[in-house]
C-alpha cells in the first residue's frame, strides 16, 4: 500500500478543511488560508508516513495557518470588519433571514467564536465543524486529551456569556 | 444549562453547512500555485474521444501516460503515476489544452503527427527501444512484432515486443495500433481491439467494411521497412491515407 495520489487526499479532506477555515478565520480569508495549508501539505507529501492520519495531519497544518492568518490580522492597523458570512450584496438583514432562515446566524456565530483565545477557538471550530473527538483535537493541538477538553469547556463558556438566543 | 445545550446545537448546525462547492472552487485553483512552486509533479485530466474517455497524464517534460478509461481503472491509474513518478499528483484541466487540441485535430483526420513532448519515463530498457521505434511507423503505415523487435535489438523478441507494446503508457500518441502479427492478423490492443480497429480505419490503414484487414494486400513480410523513414510520402502511404486525408482537408 503506497501513498494515495494527492488529488485523492484533497477531494477527501478540502470540505473539512474549508469548514474549519471558514469558521477559524472567516470566509473573507478563509480561501488564502487553504491554499497555503494544501501547499504545505503538497510539500510534505511524499515523505509522510503511510500510517499517518491524513484527516489530523492536515488540520493541524490548517490550524497553524489559521493562527499564522490570526496574528497577521492583530498586527494590522484597520481589521476586516465582520460581515455576516452567507450574504452576498444586497441580501442582507431581514429578507436573508427570511430567505435563509437560521443559516444567516452561522457567520455571526463563527464571528463570535473567532474572538476567542487561540486554543480556545480551534477547540470550539474541531469540535463543532470538524466534527473531531477530543482526543483527535488534542492531537491538532498538540496538547493533551483532558488539555483539549478543558479549552473547549472554556470557550463554550466564554461563548455562553455572548451568545443568546 | 439550557442555553449551553442550544448554544452547542447551534453550533452543531452551523458546522454542517454545505462547503462543497466554495471548497471545490479553491481546490481547482491549487494545481496554478502548486504549478508556481514546483510542486505540480504529475498532472491529469480526462479528455473525451472516440475510443471514450481517456486519462491523460503530463509531468514537466511533456505527456506521460493516456489510458482509456472503458478498459483501465481511474484509480489504479492513478496510483500507478503515484507510485512510479511522485504522489504529487493533481488534476489539472487548464495544461492540457495543447494535448487535446492535437488529439481532436488527430480523430478528425486532420492531423498525421503529433508534435507534443514525450516523458518516457515509464518505460525502460527493451521496453523503451520498442516503443520508440513504433513512434517512427508513420501515419498510415504499419509493422510487426517482429520488426520492431529486430529494430530494437531482438530478433526472436517479437513476443516479447508484444508485452511492451501491450503496456505502452502513451497509446494513440506513441502508435502501437500500427503494430500488426507478421501473418496480417490484427494482434491485439491494451486498448481493446475494437479500439485498434477504429485507429487503423480513422488512418485508412484498413478499409471501411468490416473484417480483418486488407490481408491480401500487405500479407506476410510487411512492404514498408521495420521503421519507415520520415520522408514516406511517396513511398510508403498506407493505402488509404492519403485518399482519407484529401477527404477531410
Amino acid at each position: 500500500m503506497s501513498v494515495q495520489p494527492f488529488q485523492t487526499f484533497l477531494d477527501q479532506y478540502r470540505d473539512d478543511v474549508y469548514r474549519f477555515l471558514v469558521a477559524s478565520v472567516g470566509r473573507q480569508e478563509a480561501d488564502d488560508c487553504f491554499q497555503e495549508t494544501f501547499l504545505s501539505a503538497m510539500r510534505a507529501y511524499p515523505r509522510l508516513r503511510r500510517d499517518s492520519n491524513l484527516r489530523s495531519w492536515v488540520l493541524t497544518i490548517a490550524h497553524r495557518k489559521a493562527l499564522d492568518t490570526h496574528r497577521a490580522n492583530g498586527r494590522r492597523p484597520v481589521p476586516v470588519p465582520d460581515v455576516p458570512e452567507r450574504a452576498g450584496g444586497e441580501a442582507c438583514g431581514e429578507a436573508y433571514r427570511e430567505a435563509y432562515g437560521e443559516a444567516a446566524h452561522d457567520g455571526e456565530l463563527w464571528a463570535e467564536v473567532r474572538k476567542l483565545p487561540g486554543k480556545q477557538r480551534a477547540a470550539v471550530v474541531l469540535r463543532f465543524a470538524s466534527d473531531l473527538p477530543h482526543d483527535e483535537i488534542g492531537r491538532v493541538l498538540g496538547c493533551s486529551q483532558d488539555a483539549a477538553r478543558r479549552n473547549l469547556h472554556e470557550g463554550l463558556e466564554k461563548l455562553r456569556s455572548t451568545w443568546d438566543r | 444549562m439550557g442555553s449551553m445545550k442550544n448554544l452547542e446545537t447551534a453550533l452543531a448546525r452551523a458546522g454542517r453547512t454545505d462547503v462543497s462547492a466554495a471548497s471545490g472552487a479553491v481546490a481547482g485553483r491549487l494545481a496554478d500555485r502548486a504549478a508556481n512552486d514546483g510542486l505540480l509533479d504529475v498532472a491529469y485530466t480526462t479528455l473525451d474521444s472516440p475510443v471514450g474517455p481517456v486519462l491523460v497524464a503530463a509531468t514537466a517534460r511533456g505527456l506521460v501516460r493516456i489510458s482509456f478509461s472503458d478498459c483501465y481503472d481511474h484509480d489504479d491509474v492513478l496510483a500507478e503515476l503515484s507510485e512510479r513518478i511522485s504522489p504529487r499528483v493533481i488534476e489539472a484541466p487548464s495544461y492540457f489544452d495543447a494535448v487535446k487540441l492535437e488529439l481532436e485535430e488527430y480523430f478528425q483526420g486532420r492531423r498525421t503527427r503529433f508534435g507534443l513532448p514525450l516523458d518516457w519515463r515509464l518505460t525502460g530498457g527493451f521496453g523503451r527501444r520498442v516503443l520508440k521505434r513504433t513512434a517512427k511507423i508513420p501515419y498510415g503505415g504499419v509493422s510487426t512484432y517482429k520488426e520492431v523487435a529486430e529494430a530494437a535489438g531482438s530478433p526472436r523478441g517479437a513476443r516479447a515486443a508484444g508485452n511492451a507494446l501491450g503496456s505502452n503508457p502513451i497509446p494513440i500518441v506513441v502508435p502501437c495500433h500500427r503494430v500488426l502479427h507478421s501473418g496480417g492478423g490484427l494482434g491485439g490492443y491494451g486498448g481493446g481491439l475494437d479500439n485498434k480497429v477504429l485507429l487503423l480505419k480513422l488512418e485508412g490503414t484498413i478499409g471501411d467494411a468490416a473484417g480483418p484487414p486488407a490481408k491480401g494486400t500487405r500479407s506476410g513480410p510487411s512492404p514498408l521497412p521495420p521503421v519507415a523513414p520520415r520522408g514516406r510520402r511517396g513511398r510508403s502511404p498506407g493505402p488509404g491515407s492519403r485518399g482519407r486525408s484529401s477527404r477531410t482537408e
